[in-house]
């Protein structure tokens, strides 16, 4: 199963909330089903994000697909690390591959979104 | 199939074209035979006029090609309509676009060259849109001493977005070039935040625009800088590179390519390692493969339309793969230093153009630096334009045919000179020039005859001088 305490997105995103924050990446499966990350384009912070809005694009070698936001606020900050080693997705997609941080505007969205027991059903359904 | 697809005939297909756009019937003639078909066509082919002294440039300029580049085009291996996306494959093809990139960025001393467009304007385009997909701004400025035809196909390109034009000085030692106090007034607006800046160098009068203050007026709005360029210039003029332009583009025809009448030509599209990702079309890279040998393959593949769909980097798909190479071997056959030759002669030679028409009494339009191109100010220019047609001589462009509605260019004609401008047809130009200002009737009904024996025999059935340096006195045959 995919961690508990995290919750997901039918686009394969993933959300980690502490307090009024939320840390943001794509699941494993995702990084598994794009093959190797080349790059990941990133907003800047201070952007404002609208819940399931495009924040960035992650490319790999194969597909470029877009991100969407699990939920709206502003982007407080992206992980800088990525831009040199976008391998970090597919190494560690829940944690070392997170992707931006957001100060949470609707706090109420997440729990609109799948926890991991519906998350796994997702996928395991293809 | 027309069950399969639910429809009930060939016209539903083309629902989406206006019916009065659709062609009902062609309107073809009767069918000939070769014999006299070929006649037909020979004859209509010698309505084109090639033995004029042409003075036109505007965009499209004559240069001597050196017979090896046409030659090697003709090798059948580069004859293909496959995109060269299977490395294993066409290694050749992808080579050699590998080596138009390279040459091109160090042209424009830029990181990165797509693989080619279209045109010079299609490249313009496509640059400014690149401008908002990275900035995520709407608005772009254009000057308005960018070609006319550049900024019309952005216009065409832009549904949804804004493009602005910025005035050029209207008098002065700048006029002619861009209005940098407008500029600085359309930057400010903090409500309509500016993507790109689009500034020609040199511009479409020939004049030398201030491209590193359009730069800084620009990056100082946190806006990109867009270079329109001349390539054959670059050999002399500082690249875009240089002049902290984030994006260059421009027409590559100078490089080897015939100035055909609209093309095929070349769209230059170059920019920093930065904007890699929003650059249009395909890259090609160079790498090694699994033996640890050299290798060339498309990159950035997953950006174009076959697989982003809409959110692709343009909805062109395509490159002009063989003119590319033309003008690859243009470049590597010349070399930087006959570059540089071909760019500073056709400054001589402009420079020369200016003295002969000054010394008739006809002065340029602006007074700014140029390289090899200007404006020149003539009464009735359409008209005096005409005439000298009637003379063998293509005076450039009349300004008014291009640009109807801009008063300030009504009398002037634009006029080029490259390295294939000969003195005599300088001196012929001047001539004809001074005629009809002071109305004296065209030299007789052999001009077109006449002005073909100057070209080949250099007028030496005349004994005129090869040169003429100061304005010929005025000719009239017997």
């Amino acid at each position: 199963m995919v961690p508990t305490d995290l919750r997901y997105t039918k686009d394969h995103e993933w959300v980690r909330v502490d307090g009024d924050e939320a840390t943001v990446g794509i699941t494993e499966y995702a990084a598994g089903q794009l093959g190797d990350i080349v790059f990941v384009e990133l907003p800047d912070a201070g952007r404002a994000l609208e819940q399931f809005a495009t924040f960035g694009v992650v490319e790999s070698v194969k597909a470029v697909s877009d991100l969407f936001a699990p939920v709206s606020g502003e982007v407080l900050a992206t992980n800088e690390a990525l831009t040199g080693s976008p391998e970090l997705v597919n190494a560690d997609p829940h944690g070392g591959g997170w992707m931006i941080r957001i100060k949470l505007a609707k706090p109420e969205e997440v729990d609109e979104l799948l926890d991991a027991e519906a998350y796994d059903v997702l996928t395991a359904a293809g | 199939m027309l069950a399969t697809l639910g429809i009930g005939g060939v016209d539903e297909l083309f629902a989406d074209i206006p019916a009065p756009l659709r062609a009902s019937r062609l309107d073809l003639p009767e069918p000939e035979p070769e014999l006299q078909l070929a006649a037909r066509l020979e004859g209509l082919a010698g309505k084109n006029r090639t033995n004029l002294a042409s003075f036109l440039g505007a965009g499209v300029y004559r240069h001597w090609t050196p017979a090896a580049v046409d030659q090697l085009l003709l090798r059948g291996e580069w004859y293909t309509a496959y995109t060269p996306y299977q490395p294993e494959i066409s290694q050749g093809t992808l080579q050699s676009i590998y080596e138009y990139e390279s040459l091109i960025a160090e042209l424009m001393a830029l990181d990165v060259v797509s693989a080619s467009h279209y045109d010079g304007a299609a490249a313009t385009a496509e640059a400014a849109l690149m401008t908002c997909r990275a900035t995520r701004r709407q608005r772009v400025l254009v000057s308005r001493a960018v070609h006319p035809h550049y900024r019309q196909t952005v216009q065409a390109y832009f549904g949804g977005l804004e493009v602005e034009e910025i005035p050029v000085v209207a008098e002065g030692p700048e006029s002619g070039t861009t209005d940098l106090a407008a500029l600085e007034r359309l930057l400010a607006d903090p409500d309509r935040p500016v993507a790109g800046v689009v500034a020609g160098q040199p511009n479409f009068f020939g004049l030398l625009e201030p491209m590193a203050a359009i730069g800084r007026l620009a990056h100082g709005a946190r806006a990109l800088f867009v270079a329109v360029v001349e390539p054959v210039s670059l050999a002399v003029l500082a690249p875009p590179g240089e002049y902290g332009a984030d994006i260059a583009a421009g027409e590559g025809q100078p490089l080897g390519i015939a100035p055909q009448y609209g093309g095929p030509y070349l769209g230059l599209l170059a920019s920093t390692d930065a904007l890699v990702r929003q650059i249009p079309g395909r890259l090609v890279g160079m790498t090694t493969d699994l033996d640890g040998k050299r290798a060339f393959v498309m990159t950035m593949r997953a950006r174009e339309q076959d697989i982003r769909r809409d959110k692709a980097a343009s909805n062109i798909c395509t490159n002009q793969a063989l003119l590319a190479l033309a003008a690859s071997i243009y470049v590597a056959t010349l070399g930087p230093h006959g570059l540089r030759d071909v760019a500073a002669l056709g400054a001589a030679r402009a420079a020369e153009l200016e003295a002969a028409l000054a010394g008739v009494g006809v002065g340029r339009l602006h007074p700014g630096p140029y390289l090899n191109e200007f404006a020149v100010r003539v009464p009735s220019a359409r008209d005096v334009h005409r005439k000298l047609l009637d003379r063998g001589v293509l005076a450039g462009l009349a300004l008014a045919d291009i640009e109807p509605d801009e008063p300030s260019l009504a009398d002037a004609l634009l006029v080029c000179a490259t390295e294939v401008t000969t003195s005599e047809e300088i001196a012929r130009f001047a001539s004809g020039l001074e005629d009809i200002l002071s109305g004296r009737p065209p030299v007789g009904v052999e001009a077109g005859a006449g002005a073909e024996r100057t070209r080949h025999g250099r007028h030496a059935a005349e004994g005129q001088p090869e040169s003429a340096p100061e304005p010929a006195p005025t000719r009239v045959r017997a």
